[in-house]
């Protein structure tokens, strides 16, 4: 049973691509406006776990539970009506529509907000993002920084409780991905709950104060994130066992 | 001189910049080993050396030879041989003929049918069979195999023990240990840093497209190593670039 006290919670969760087991009785839990990081190798099963969570797959078997709801059988879109947005690795902007209509969609269809509120919550998203500048430039027309800056405002328009980050950080400099830390800690300050996948640890830990640690389908570790980076477990996952 | 240099070497994948800023050397007969966590820009480095993907900015130089824009098949040529992830063999094609292939390249050394099936021996009794029907640690054996049909001055290997058995990850390393032996200049790309630090001389730590930190293979601990997977740079991390392969 799920802890009655947690916004987003999964539970024994297995999901099998053909033969092979992605992730194996995964228990997952976030509190609300709580920030966790979820790092592991290549092939840990940190991007099926958030796919679950997100309604995108459907588990093989477990339940998943949001505000303690059953949400298990909601796909992807029910879900973020609920409030629980996510971005994706790799940002695909709606092309032929300015950055402004693409928050527009995803307000009225994600959100479920009328015109003048998908409208209003558009141009809050742009601001908080620093995108405002860029609202008429056509979404296909940006650089990398400012497409993952419309990925987040994407999902923030949508106004989530739970915002799910798939390696956001990825490709950018240490300036660049500094700016994006920055506008997720504000995003933190207004009591948005934070789930992010991230290789690049040390962006990511300054933000989550909690590390999920993924390995061959299961979470290895769990806690601290000074603690988990130091388990030794953790440290096997990524450079092999010693011998 | 170095056998191979690279100098500001930068690679991209549309809009991302995979590799940046790369500046690297290899010495004659020298084995430098590549880590750094998912995304870290190894195997696109890798490629970018062997002509596999283009070089955005930067230079890449075999022997003195600025060989940036030469194309991979070129590059096979002048020596530069690549064994690529998921070690992409001619499937529909035997063993021979995969490795044929490779020696159509033109350059002649102790690498024949021979000497491979010698360092390969799991190979002999396979080397009719379609590389399709190959179990995986065969595959391996063969893609290294037909890199070494070239006759390479530098041979890039990327993550050669990836979705193997444990067991066929025993014989190909066994087999590395002993073609490593006859002086070819090596990079690898491993996950295992175990692997690493037993069949190389250096290790080169990348980190976001870039270098971050190197070592002699056994001057350096997995726990330095482990700070620059995450970015961290404590006083105990690894010590910075160190000048250039002996």
């Amino acid at each position: 049973m799920a802890d009655p006290g947690a916004l987003l919670a999964a539970r024994s969760i297995n999901m099998r691509f053909g033969a092979l087991a992605v992730l194996e009785a995964v228990d997952f839990e976030l509190a609300a406006n709580a920030a966790v990081g979820i790092v592991g190798p290549n092939g840990a099963g940190k991007t099926t776990l958030l796919n679950v969570l997100a309604g995108a797959l459907r588990p093989a078997a477990g339940r998943v539970h949001f505000r303690g709801t059953d949400i298990t059988s909601l796909d992807a879109a029910e879900r973020c009506r609920l409030g629980l947005a996510r971005s994706h690795q790799v940002p695909r902007p709606f092309g032929g529509m300015t950055v402004f209509e693409n928050l527009l969609v995803a307000a009225s269809h994600g959100g479920g907000f009328g015109r003048a509120e998908a409208g209003a919550r558009s141009v809050d998203a742009l601001r908080l993002c620093g995108m405002l500048r860029l609202a008429n430039r056509r979404a296909e027309t940006l650089g990398l920084l400012d497409r993952k800056r419309l990925e987040l405002a994407r999902a923030l328009v949508t106004d989530p409780q739970v915002l799910l980050l798939d390696e956001i950080g990825a490709g950018l400099t240490d300036g660049e991905a500094g700016e994006l830390v920055a506008t997720i800690r504000v995003l933190r300050e207004r009591g948005i709950a934070i789930v992010w996948i991230e290789h690049i640890v040390h962006i990511l830990i300054q933000v989550a104060e909690r590390l999920v640690c993924m390995d061959a389908g299961r979470i290895i570790a769990d806690g601290k994130p000074q603690a988990v980076l130091a388990n030794a477990a953790v440290v096997d996952a990524y450079l092999g066992g010693r011998k | 001189m170095n056998l191979l240099e690279l100098e500001q070497v930068e690679a991209r994948h549309g809009l991302l910049v995979a590799v940046r800023g790369i500046d690297l050397r290899l010495g004659e007969g020298e084995r430098l080993a590549i880590v750094g966590a998912n995304g870290a820009g190894k195997t696109t480095l890798l490629r970018t050396i062997a002509g596999a993907h283009r070089a955005a900015a930067g230079r890449v130089v075999l022997d003195g030879t600025d060989i940036t824009v030469v194309p991979a098949h070129r590059r096979a040529a002048l020596g530069v041989a690549l064994v690529p992830e998921g070690r992409r063999l001619f499937a529909s094609m035997t063993i021979e003929e995969n490795l044929r292939v490779a020696q159509s390249c033109g350059r002649t050394g102790p690498w024949d049918i021979d000497a491979v099936l010698e360092a390969f021996p799991q190979l002999k009794p396979r080397f009719k069979a379609r590389a399709g029907s190959l179990s995986g640690g065969e595959q391996q054996a063969t893609a290294i195999a037909r890199a070494l049909m070239a006759n390479p001055r530098v041979l890039l290997l990327d993550e050669v023990s990836l979705g193997l058995s444990p067991l066929a990850v025993e014989r190909v390393y066994a087999s590395l240990q002993s073609l490593l032996r006859t002086g070819t200049a090596v990079v690898l790309v491993e996950q295992d840093l175990q692997r690493a630090m037993d069949t190389t001389d250096r290790i080169v730590c990348m980190l976001e497209g870039r270098i971050v930190g190197e070592g002699r293979t056994g001057q350096i601990t997995r726990e330095q190593i482990m700070q620059t997977y995450f970015g961290h740079r404590p006083a105990d991390a690894l010590p910075e670039r160190v000048g250039t392969a002996p």
